[in-house]
């Protein structure tokens, strides 16, 4: 991605990101959170993760932010009224601040293999098609066909890796999202019997 | 220099592909609507504004069949009083119809119109945007769509209004499931997520409710592909309807509903914000209606095997039968639109209860179940006939356990009268 696109995006995501919290408005704060979450988006495209940066939008802003939202007009919030700032919550965040400063000072100190991701030209893509060809005949696959045309098959690649080398993870967090779904319908059938 | 020229190649696709195809189809539409609904209800509907010629002194004025309406509506609404009422909350009220129509415009840029195009020795894809994640960028852009409604309801700050901007939050969540749900059987058979080559995949081996042709010839399908026309449409069938739902369109449109909410979340809005509404409707309408051709319906190709011969129509070295492909593709697209107006005019409108039931009780569990089967057809031929015999046990058991929990979970109907 060239670095005024990312300069732009991360502007944006920024923005909106202090705007969450600088609106008193509730429903102004979400739609402020919705301009961070696409920003980010962007920023997945911009890495050629384009399935990431699409279910991005799809999930965060689509569904996620849209409920927030509903629950907001639901609830009829007002605007926030200004506390005068005590001091437990501001030492909290300025912590908070502090710790992920140290992480970031870490990370970026720290002297990686490779710092520079390699650049997603043809000549990588046809080197890496050479790793996903099936079996001991090296049968072409439309993963390798597709990396040695030059295109970076993301989608294919991420469902090829969490249904093969993450495939139980997978199947334990469908149960997971299932239970929890079986008991919200639950909970809310038996409050409403309640009533 | 090269990258001036692609640049101006991407500005004048944008331009020529959403101003001058998507959004002129917008008020044709309109004038479609006008006509096809005075033909159902035996009237005669808008056939009179023309060119008139009368005033220039020549005998008779040229009709055209009324054709010039969509642009005197244009014209009327953009001469109406924009009239801000007082106790709306002014940024977002002014902020909602834009969000309403941008989303539907920007979705334009993944469908494809056509194959490529060889113009002064530039080989062009007739699509904005080629990207391998076509049919997911729609349903995230659209999902969009959902804020303007909602806003314009919140902000407006009156009653019927709130309530259409709620309803549609609700409905426009729970139909997205079903979206998404409904063409995973189409993406596992085309193992692909562009769109301009599953449409390629499809004028070679037919279209996924049409395969009747192979390689570019004449022949029945075999036995899994005769098969897979059973999950493909019921896929069609919950896609289809769910495009409805999630366009707001007529047996679904509830947060306009007019007996009951005045005019729905646009109550408060006049001149042309109205028309932003107006327009976002239509040109999701639209938008939807490409969607549905270009996965199910073959999109641009004209099938029987003929698509090669089109597409290497050239006239010197212009290879321009792409234009040709993009012609079919809009023709296919209007009669579609004119299905959706059908539709419209023919269906009665849905209660709201119906509505999320219809959504949540039966298109969700038939999508999920067409998913298991869709799968279980596409693997057949690598799986040992036992297992497949266990899988199709099991798929049954599965089908009859989601009928008969919706069956005892719905409540025992009221009777309203003895």
């Amino acid at each position: 991605m060239p670095s005024y696109l990312f300069w732009l995006f991360s502007t944006i995501m920024l923005i909106g990101s202090v705007a969450v919290i600088a609106f008193r408005n509730p429903v102004s704060s979400a739609l402020a959170m919705v301009t961070s979450f696409v920003g980010l988006a962007a920023l997945f495209i911009g890495l050629s993760a384009f399935f990431v940066g699409v279910i991005q939008i799809l999930v965060y802003s689509g569904a996620i932010m849209v409920l927030f939202l509903f629950i907001i007009m639901l609830l009829d919030l007002k605007d926030e009224k200004r506390r005068a700032n005590s001091l437990a919550p501001l030492a909290a965040g300025l912590v908070l601040v502090a710790v992920f400063f140290i992480q970031l000072v870490g990370v970026l100190s720290h002297k990686l293999p490779n710092q520079i991701a390699p650049p997603l030209n043809k000549a990588v893509l046809t080197a890496a098609a050479e790793g996903y060809k099936k079996g001991e005949m090296k049968v072409p696959t439309k993963i390798s066909e597709s990396l040695e045309s030059g295109q970076l098959p993301d989608v294919h690649i991420i469902g090829l890796t969490l249904f093969t080398q993450y495939n139980l993870p997978l199947q334990i967090l469908g149960v997971l999202l299932l239970v929890s779904t079986v008991g919200v319908v639950t909970l809310s059938r038996k409050s409403a019997a309640n009533n | 220099m090269d990258l001036l020229i692609t640049l101006a190649i991407i500005v004048t696709k944008i331009v020529f592909f959403t101003f001058l195809v998507v959004l002129p189809l917008v008020p044709l539409s309109v004038y479609f609507e006008r006509r096809f609904s005075a033909i159902i209800q035996d009237r005669v509907g808008p056939n009179r504004v023309g060119i008139p010629l009368t005033l220039f002194g020549f005998k008779k004025d040229f009709h055209f069949f009324g054709l010039i309406q969509p642009i005197a509506d244009g014209l009327k609404l953009f001469l109406k009083e924009d009239f801000t009422p007082d106790h709306v909350r002014k940024a977002f009220y002014w902020l909602a119809p834009a969000l309403t129509l941008v989303p539907a415009l920007i979705t334009v840029c993944v469908v494809p119109f056509g194959p490529d195009v060889t113009l002064f020795g530039r080989t062009e894809k007739l699509v904005i945007a080629d990207i391998d994640v076509g049919p997911l960028f729609v349903f995230a852009i659209s999902s969009l769509t959902v804020y303007g409604i909602t806003l314009a309801g919140w902000s407006s700050n009156s009653k019927f209004p709130f309530i259409g901007g709620v309803r549609s939050t609700a409905q426009m969540i729970s139909y997205e499931i079903c979206l998404g749900l409904s063409i995973i059987p189409v993406l596992l058979y085309f193992g692909e997520l562009n769109l301009n080559r599953i449409v390629q995949e499809q004028a070679d081996n037919g279209w996924l409710l049409l395969p009747f042709w192979t390689d570019g010839k004449l022949s029945l399908p075999d036995l899994q592909t005769a098969l897979f026309l059973i999950p493909a449409f019921i896929a069609f069938l919950i896609f289809t309807i769910s495009i409805f739902a999630e366009t707001n369109r007529m047996p679904f449109d509830l947060p306009e509903c007019e007996t009951e909410l005045v005019g729905g979340y646009h109550t408060e809005y006049s001149s042309m914000k109205f028309a932003m509404f107006f327009m976002g409707e239509y040109a999701a309408m639209v938008i939807g209606s490409a969607l549905i051709i270009t996965l199910f319906l073959g999109g641009w190709s004209v099938g029987f095997g003929l698509d090669a011969a089109i597409a290497n129509f050239s006239i010197g070295d212009f290879q321009i039968g792409g234009f040709i492909h993009m012609g079919i593709f809009l023709t296919k697209l209007l009669a579609f639109i004119l299905f959706f107006i059908l539709v419209r005019w023919t269906v009665p409108r849905f209660r709201y209860d119906q509505l999320m039931k219809l959504g949540w009780v039966i298109f969700f569990e038939a999508a999920l179940i067409n998913v298991f089967l869709a799968a279980l057809i596409i693997a057949a031929p690598t799986m040992t006939t036992a297992i497949l015999i266990i899988g199709l046990i099991l798929l049954t058991i599965v089908t009859a356990a989601v009928i008969w929990v919706a069956k005892i979970s719905e409540p025992p109907a009221k009777i309203l009268r003895v």
